[in-house]
């Protein structure tokens, strides 16, 4: 169920460790996972499992201790945007409002037509750059006023 | 960026992090230099003691000690292990770092390797900066096709191979232990210590974890010699640093400066307090160091010994400014909700206390507080102070502690009141979102 390109992913990532250390690449290739399928169902668990060589539940212990794993479906846009405080005080959780109003949904929900989520983030590392949000786990967008909000939506399609 | 300082040197823009231009700014040399002269592991491990190079991950522990602590003659495999998941909240250093100057990481890393005796290593980088995690892994294989990494670097008979760790989103793993269970591809719970990663880290072997700016310090010390980054800083605190400065001021971002540096001069290098508004309180080293007023900061230098005096920690040197259009209680909660979502749960005293914290400050923000939850706070932080796996437990204790302190008569006045002291109009002026508005 995983395409052969993520297979390929997957054994370079797993080529960085011991060889006898498989399941180190149990983050990286749930990541790949995620990125392909959108979103990780149990069964796409455990078919990485399969891939590795581990027990499911281990590979979905994995899944559900970090935060950017998605374990049910998201829009095609997830926007994550960081409140924590150092982005708060250069306008992070006005930013959220913003976002919310603009797309008519709170924090952990989805847009009728599927197209964005929204998330709240914690510390992304690049406070100084607040407000700070970053797009499907992989574009981060700095100093997002109102003005580089409207433009993301926009771009989104 | 921090003309004075030596990491962040490297041209912004779009080719100044590559190779070739790496090796122009004199990059690799002092791995050259250690190569072809075949330096003993033991004088580079003096050179670090010399230069006084503490830790930049928030500890400050001296790096040369660390190192020496490695079983150099331990057979089997060793692992060098750089700290790249920079999450703690104010720190944006080690991103800026891997996106200027990712090579200087690398050739501190092989650096390690050599004086360590270790074959392997990894840099865990943070989950959320993916741009930045794939630049690391092209300058990875810059330095694999140059020879400088990989088998039998530049000729000699030392080999060691470098990976990158991408992580997904959890805190806790910059504390090292939870790190190189992740590594381990496992839920990122901190280990008991000891035993400590010297002799039982990644995969049981013997281990050395530092952060990316204390590997990015390491070829200057090796090229200009331990006392001449001593004499960058002030005694026991070697060199520049940098010092990511975050909120209420005119041009946030990243300066490198020399330790020691007056806390008034890196607010004027970051512009000033934003629309000129006054200076209420710095939190001096990331969230999880203790508040500080703006009287006590402003007389404060920039290093480990002159901010633990004045009771805080130096930290990653995350320098958070508040002006006066801050709510401490809200701010306050912002921070207690982090380490509440972010304990990993193994320890309850962590694991329950942080949810007491959280709660209990967010009912006094919310117009809910007691006469009694102030010192309801207090004893929830001292069961959790010291009895915990990690440290995360007094990260959380710590701001919670400090804010009531210093600005007790605010907490206070929000629980009689029923209201922030500071106005919502002008807190929400505070942040500059609602330019327009
Ligand atoms: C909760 C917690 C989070 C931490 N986060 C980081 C981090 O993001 N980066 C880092 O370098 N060190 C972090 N540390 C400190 C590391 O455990 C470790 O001391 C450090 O990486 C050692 O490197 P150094 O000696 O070069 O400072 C954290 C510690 C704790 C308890
Ligand atoms: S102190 Fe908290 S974060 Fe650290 S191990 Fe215990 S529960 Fe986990
Ligand atoms: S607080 Fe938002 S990126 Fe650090």
């Amino acid at each position: 169920m995983l395409s052969q390109d993520a297979l390929k992913q997957i054994d370079r990532e797993i080529a960085k460790y011991p060889a006898d250390q498989k399941q180190s690449a149990a983050m990286a290739a749930l990541a790949i996972a995620q990125m392909e399928q959108g979103w990780l169902s149990t069964e796409t668990i455990e078919a990485v499992a399969g891939y590795l060589g581990m027990a499911p539940v281990a590979v979905y212990e994995v899944a559900s201790f970090y935060n950017m794993y998605d374990l049910a479906p998201v829009g095609k846009y997830k926007i994550t945007v960081c409140t924590n405080l150092p982005c708060a005080l250069s306008g992070g959780v006005h930013a959220a409002d913003y976002l919310k109003q603009r797309l008519g949904i709170g924090f952990n929900e989805t847009t009728a037509d599927g197209r964005f989520t929204l998330k709240e983030g914690e510390c992304m590392g690049a406070c100084g750059d607040a407000p700070v949000m970053l797009v499907n786990n992989v574009r981060m967008c700095s100093f997002m006023q109102p003005e580089q909000i409207d433009r993301l939506l926009g771009e989104c399609e | 960026m921090g003309a004075l300082g030596f990491i962040l040197n490297a041209e912004e823009g779009e080719r100044g992090w590559r190779l070739a231009e790496y090796i122009k700014r004199g990059g690799y040399s002092a791995l050259k230099k250690i190569v072809n002269e075949k330096i003993p592991a033991d004088q580079i491990v003096g050179e670090l003691k010399k230069s006084s190079l503490r830790g930049r991950g928030g500890a400050g522990f001296p790096t040369g000690l660390k190192w020496s602590f490695m079983p150099r003659q331990f057979p089997g495999a060793k692992y060098v292990v750089c700290n790249s998941d920079e999450g703690e909240p104010g720190t944006f250093k080690d991103r800026d770092i891997l996106r200027w100057n990712p090579h200087m990481v690398i050739e501190g890393m092989i650096i390690a390797g050599y004086a360590m005796g270790c074959a392997r290593g990894y840099n865990y980088i943070h989950g959320e900066i993916w741009e930045i995690y794939k630049r690391f892994e092209e300058a990875l294989d810059e330095a694999r096709a140059a020879r400088l990494l990989g088998n039998n670097i530049l000729g000699s008979d030392f080999s060691f191979e470098l990976q990158a760790h991408h992580g997904y989103g959890a805190y806790i793993c910059g504390e090292e232990t939870a790190l190189l269970e992740s590594i381990e591809g496992k839920k990122g719970q901190p280990r008991f210590k000891p035993p400590f990663p010297a002799s039982f880290g990644l995969y049981g072997k013997p281990t050395t974890i530092n952060n990316t700016e204390t590997f990015a310090s390491v070829p200057y010390i090796i090229n200009e010699g331990g006392d001449k980054f001593l004499e960058l800083g002030k005694p026991n605190n070697g060199g520049t640093k940098l010092f990511s400065v975050s909120g209420h001021v005119n041009r946030p971002g990243n300066f490198e400066v020399p330790m020691g540096t007056p806390f008034k001069d890196l607010l004027a290098m970051a512009g000033g307090m934003r629309n000129g508004r006054k200076l209420k309180a710095v939190i001096p080293g990331g969230s999880s160091a203790p508040v500080l007023p703006a009287d006590v900061i402003m007389e404060c230098t920039l290093d480990y010994d002159s901010i633990a005096k004045a009771g805080s920690m130096l930290g990653s040197g995350a320098v958070i400014v508040m002006d006066e259009t801050t709510c401490m209680v809200k701010a306050l909660e912002r921070l207690s909700y982090f380490y509440f979502e972010e304990s990993c749960g193994q320890c309850t005293p962590c694991r329950e206390g942080t949810g007491w914290l959280y709660r209990v400050v967010h009912r006094i923000e919310h117009g809910e507080g007691r006469p009694e939850d102030l010192d309801l706070l207090n004893s929830v932080t001292d069961n959790i102070m010291g009895r915990t796996i990690c440290a995360l437990g007094d990260a959380a204790s710590m701001p919670v502690k400090s804010f009531i302190k210093h600005f007790g008569a605010e907490f206070e006045y929000h629980i009689q009141n029923r209201k922030c002291l500071v106005p919502e109009d002008v807190q929400r002026a505070g942040s500059g979102f609602f330019k327009a508005a």
